[in-house]
């Protein structure tokens, strides 16, 4: 049973086309990465399966809900998607565990106890139990971005999607990040990761999907795609990255 | 300058008068800034031609021009009886209001997207959003402007010593005429002016080292 469903997705910005026909499934607990080089339309695609960006054509069905119905209730469908940014977008006005918990108890209604405790959990999952009462300028990128995955984790989603969440973190946090991903794939969660670690990509993921050009060039077992890339196109994007 | 120590208590009373007409007036301005702000942030167009339409009158047109306007234009006209603090404090309120305005729509718009589309990814509704995510962020960041557009409104209410509010300034007139010790009596209203406006900076500093966004 597939949770992401994807036919004919398009996008455009005014006369660009940005993704042309994306049509993809995603199984419940598979873990899928989308690589490609940048322009490629990646993170618009991820930023569509929430409706962070509006499309222009086609139908994406996530969980069963129709995330381009316009009388739905979006904010709900978006309860069950948890986000994860590049540039990790805590609230800097509220402190950790303050971050993770205030969706929790606006949106569903927990109590405070019910919500720290809950929270804290998490906080320990990520290994920043201890910076529960810091403020997020307090942390380091791979601290804040670990906050980031606490917070989207803290509204119980069913798929997960990490828009690049390690490239704006000095090379020496990226480790720590990674790890609670790789946690975090293993307990069973679906994931939507857009990430230029291929290392990652070929360790954990599930699937790859690699995009150019605003559609999907090859998709399949990292395994294959990376040691035995079917596409030129592919073929010279993995020998530039790989080869770095 | 015994003539100004001797009026030192009729000079604190049009202090009272001053600072009541200040607060309740920047109370309200603030609210209408607010609300204005708002309603230029909508995607509702005739909600944002109000609020544009609103700033421009404000902005173009003098400040003492509006409280004659708005004492004596409108309570010319038969239905209306607005008594001269009412009217007042209705004035520097949509005078404040206007400017206030602007300050804090470019607040919020100061605010990084990114925090926006974390909040919606979240599930929160764009009015939640604005509540829990952006409007904090947003007023503690505008502070500043926003103790100096108090500074400004506050000084202004010294115009209504024109359609006879008994203010620290009226009454400064008052006792400059009395006494003919225009001199004295002017530099005591100017120092009480200026006492009160830097215990305001004080207290805004204070404020502002509290609330500070980390």
């Amino acid at each position: 049973m597939s949770i992401v469903q994807v036919k004919n997705l398009k996008k455009h910005y005014g006369q660009m086309e940005v993704l042309k026909d994306i049509s993809v499934e995603i199984a419940e607990k598979e873990v899928v990465c989308v690589i490609g080089p940048s322009g490629s339309g990646k993170s618009t695609f991820l930023r569509c399966l929430n409706r962070l960006e509006e499309i222009t054509s086609g139908t994406i069905l996530v969980n069963g809900h129709e995330m381009t119905d316009n009388n739905s209730d979006i904010n709900k469908f978006r309860q069950e998607v948890g986000m994860v940014f590049q540039q990790f977008n805590l609230f800097p006005h509220k402190t950790v565990l303050q971050n993770v918990i205030l969706a929790p108890i606006k949106l569903k209604g927990k109590s405070k106890s019910e919500a720290e405790t809950l929270g804290m959990t998490l906080l320990e999952k990520v290994g920043l139990k201890e910076k529960a009462n810091s403020y997020p300028s307090e942390l380091s990128g791979g601290q804040q971005q670990r906050v980031a995955i606490a917070r989207a984790l803290a509204m119980e989603p069913k798929i997960m999607l990490f828009d690049e969440p390690t490239s704006a973190l000095d090379p020496e946090m990226v480790g720590d990040v990674l790890n609670v991903m790789k946690e975090l794939a293993n307990e069973g969660m679906t994931m939507v990761i857009v990430t230029h670690e291929m290392g990652f990509a070929r360790d954990v993921c599930d699937r790859v999907i690699f995009m150019d050009g605003g559609y999907i060039v090859e998709e399949g077992d990292p395994k294959d795609v990376f040691t035995n890339p079917k596409h030129e196109r592919t073929r010279s994007f993995l020998s530039k990255v790989l080869s770095s | 300058m015994e003539a100004a120590i001797n009026a030192l208590p009729y000079l604190m009373q049009g202090l009272v008068t001053t600072l009541y007409i200040f607060g309740v007036a920047i109370i309200i301005g603030f609210i209408i800034g607010l609300v204005v702000a708002l309603m230029r942030l909508t995607h509702i167009k005739p909600l944002q031609w109000i609020a544009k339409i609103y700033v421009n009158i404000i902005r173009g047109t003098p400040l003492l021009v509006q409280i004659f306007f708005i004492y004596f234009g409108l309570n010319s006209l038969s239905f209306m009886s607005l008594d001269r603090e009412v009217a007042g404090i209705i004035t520097i309120a949509l005078n404040a209001g206007a400017y206030l305005s602007e300050n804090i729509r470019a607040g919020i718009q100061s605010i990084d997207k990114g925090q926006t589309e974390a909040s919606r990814s979240l599930g929160f509704s764009g009015v939640q959003t604005m509540r829990f995510i952006i409007l904090p962020q947003a007023l503690r960041r505008m502070l500043p402007t926003f103790t100096n557009q108090a500074i400004i409104t506050l000084k202004d209410t010294s115009l209504l010593s024109v359609i006879g509010i008994a203010d620290l300034t009226q009454r400064g007139e008052v006792q400059a005429s009395a006494t003919f010790e225009s001199f004295a009596m002017w530099t005591t209203v100017g120092i009480i002016y200026f006492i009160v406006i830097y215990i305001l900076t004080l207290l805004s500093n204070f404020i502002e080292r509290r609330f500070k966004l980390r």
